[in-house]
């Protein structure tokens, strides 16, 4: 990935070297995976444990440098230095457990915890192996802010290919897992082992963090995890919608990010890769349809417009515009324009009947009053 | 001068500035469960940092500072966005957030060292504590600007902490009391965020951005292990937080002479290393390391 005088086309369209290529489909499907496991992760409030693993892989991957070297094989074979990052990881992730679990700290605080000092022991373990007779432990430390270039076309493959295996066991668990992320208790009852479904999804967690470090890099390689599945809760309220964008989303920008470091001089592929799934995230925080920042600020500045424009229906009136958003046609009220009114005198019941029950931060007589409100009220409404 | 004093005490106080001033801080992250806000933060920073550095074109000036507390802003503000709006929990929206940014301050350092300015990553991720030099020893003016610049935001923050200590705590404990008082807890938090951009970007150059996190969790949580009482968590996080500096400092400089070797380890890794332990040791024998319940209820007296 030199990046030498290849246009966008060329890249985009796999005619920019092999290698080039082949570090680009592997990106899509490491993208993918971690997109299909973070959604996973990120359901189950466990997503930043994946900051700590990319962390604590620093001392495995210095410890199997020096261990090969002093076995005499050759120190930076990639699944050697992967296998130790496997280990130390697992390794922090259970100190971070073992921390919740038996002390009063809090998870993110055990999260932090371990993050930075089993940082601090890879950095301390790299300057002791500068010493060391066998010489330059150059290239251990690109896995740190991550070094794509550095991968063989062979390499590519093969984490492309071990990323995709990930992804085929998560859809193959894709049940339980999704039974585990809404109801642990639920699960448990029907004879799920929950206990080791939990494990085996941060096992996922695990492996896709080392298939993601010589590429992005430990620092940033939770991005892959968490920025997909955060621009796919946006658009969706449903499990399998969440799932499939976030796949969708980090194999895009997993694979735009990775060609734009080959068009782009002095582009780093894996704060490339993080800034384009970066972009997504920010577009989906701006505009998606329900929750993002337009929508919101359309309903909150046209809150009183519309609170008016039912009021005028329930008055049998019309509003200026009414007709223009669908709740008017020929002098009457559209089915559409009958349920505003509908939620407008559930809002005046609540207040009339139940005011404590009345919930706060929405726009009143305009959002659909919250279940706990209706429950109040004694009838299940729409 | 002695080599003690050009080199060891130098790098000595700047360790110790950097630690006392990250664990009097992390108190209120850690109080307020708000841990991984340090990580995001010390990361968020980077691309204030560096932008900073491109418009003034040197390290140290106050453009940096600015670009740092931009950041902080900037990253707090999302998180805030993006929790309420999606509805997603804290720890995820940090995670989204920092990356992005930390991301973009990556790719920033990457073009500026291709234009070969004097600013790379080495020392945001390692820490450069050994290149803090005292050459003219005995006059205090030649002090290395980094422990000038360390002093200064502890002073300003031990001097914050002290004056609104009761306004904190209230906001700290029971926030929902505080705003019914008047107090804005809002604004605490507001200046929690402030000082750990002000504290990153004091240390960064120093001891590295990895070292800020350790020093600004590692020391206050093995003190919340140990007491109960708000005020002996304080002095005690800062005592371990600068404790853990000179230990750490010490084992990274003379630990390898022992076994006769002539090189040493690096030493704001050690320091956060050291912290480590020191959490694992409160973990496995701190007088408060249950107690949940009883905790929660005794914390809030003096």
């Amino acid at each position: 990935m030199t990046g030498a005088e290849v246009g966008p086309l060329e890249v985009l369209t796999f005619r920019a070297g092999y290698n080039t290529g082949v570090v680009m489909a592997g990106a899509a499907a490491l993208g993918a995976a971690a997109g299909g496991v973070g959604a996973f992760l990120f359901l189950r409030a466990r997503a930043m444990a994946a900051d700590a693993v990319g962390h604590a892989t620093l001392p495995g991957i210095v410890l199997a440098f020096a261990a090969a070297g002093l076995l005499g094989a050759e120190g930076r074979s990639l699944p050697v230095l992967l296998a130790g990052a496997a280990a130390t990881g697992m390794l922090g992730m259970a100190a971070a457990e073992a921390l919740t679990r038996n002390t009063r700290l809090a998870p993110d605080a055990a999260i932090a915890i371990t993050l930075s000092v089993s940082y601090a022991i890879g950095i301390v373990l790299l300057s002791w192996v500068q010493t060391l007779p066998q010489g330059s432990q150059g290239g251990l430390e690109s896995f740190i802010l991550g070094q794509a270039a550095a991968l063989t076309a062979s390499e590519a493959a093969g984490l492309g290919i071990a990323a995709l295996a990930a992804l085929a066991v998560l859809l193959a668990l894709f049940r339980p897992f999704a039974l585990l992320c809404f109801d642990e208790d639920h699960a448990r009852a029907r004879g799920w082992p929950v206990a080791r479904l939990d494990a085996a999804l941060l096992g996922l967690g695990v492996l896709v963090t080392v298939l993601g470090l010589q590429t992005v890099g430990l620092v940033l390689v939770v991005a892959l995890l968490i920025l997909p599945a955060v621009a796919a809760r946006f658009w969706s309220e449903r499990l399998r919608g969440i799932f499939w964008l976030s796949v969708a989303f980090g194999a895009g920008g997993a694979f735009l990010g990775a060609a734009a470091s080959a068009v782009w001089p002095r582009a780093p592929t894996g704060a490339s890769i993080v800034l384009a799934l970066g972009a997504v995230f920010a577009a989906s925080l701006l505009a998606a349809p329900r929750r993002g920042v337009f929508a919101e600020t359309f309903r909150r500045g046209t809150a009183g417009w519309r609170l008016r424009a039912a009021r005028a229906l329930q008055a049998g009136r019309g509003y200026p515009g009414a007709a223009l958003v669908g709740w008017r046609r020929g002098g009457r009220p559209t089915a559409r324009g009958a349920a505003a009114v509908a939620r407008l005198e559930l809002w005046d019941r609540c207040l009339a009947e139940s005011p404590d029950a009345l919930p706060a931060g929405l726009a009143w007589g305009i959002d659909p009053l919250p279940p706990e409100a209706l429950a109040q009220l004694g009838r299940r409404g729409r | 001068m002695s080599l003690f004093w050009q080199v060891d005490f130098p790098a000595l106080l700047a360790a110790g500035l950097a630690s006392g001033l990250c664990a009097l801080l992390g108190n209120f992250l850690v109080l307020r469960r708000e841990s991984l806000l340090g990580d995001a933060i010390a990361h968020a920073v980077l691309p204030g940092i560096v932008g900073g550095f491109l418009l003034a074109g040197a390290l140290a000036s106050p453009a940096m500072l600015a670009g740092a507390l931009a950041a902080a802003l900037v990253a707090a503000g999302a998180i805030q966005l993006v929790r309420r709006l999606g509805r997603i929990e804290p720890g995820a929206a940090m995670g989204a957030v920092f990356t992005v940014m930390f991301a973009a301050g990556v790719f920033m350092l990457e073009q500026a060292a291709g234009r070969n300015l004097h600013i790379d990553a080495d020392c945001v991720l390692y820490g450069q504590l050994e290149d803090i030099l005292w050459l003219d020893a005995p006059d205090i003016r030649a002090l290395p600007r980094e422990v000038w610049t360390l002093a200064g935001v502890f002073a300003v923050a031990a001097a914050a902490v002290f004056l609104l200590a009761k306004e904190i705590r209230l906001a700290v404990f029971d926030p929902a009391f505080a705003a019914a008082l008047g107090f804005r807890p809002g604004l605490v938090h507001l200046g929690v965020v402030l000082f750990v951009a002000a504290a990153s970007i004091a240390s960064f150059e120093a001891v590295g951005s990895i070292l800020v996190i350790a020093m600004l969790i590692c020391p206050p949580a093995a003190a919340r292990l140990m007491t109960d009482d708000y005020r002996t968590q304080i002095l005690l996080s800062m005592a371990l937080g600068t404790g853990s500096a000179f230990a750490g400092y010490g084992l990274a400089g003379f630990a390898p002479a022992l076994f006769g070797a002539s090189w040493s380890l690096n030493a704001a890794g050690c320091i956060a290393a050291v912290s480590g332990a020191v959490v694992a040791a409160a973990a496995l024998f701190g007088p408060r390391r249950h107690s949940a319940a009883a905790g929660a209820a005794t914390l809030g007296r003096t």
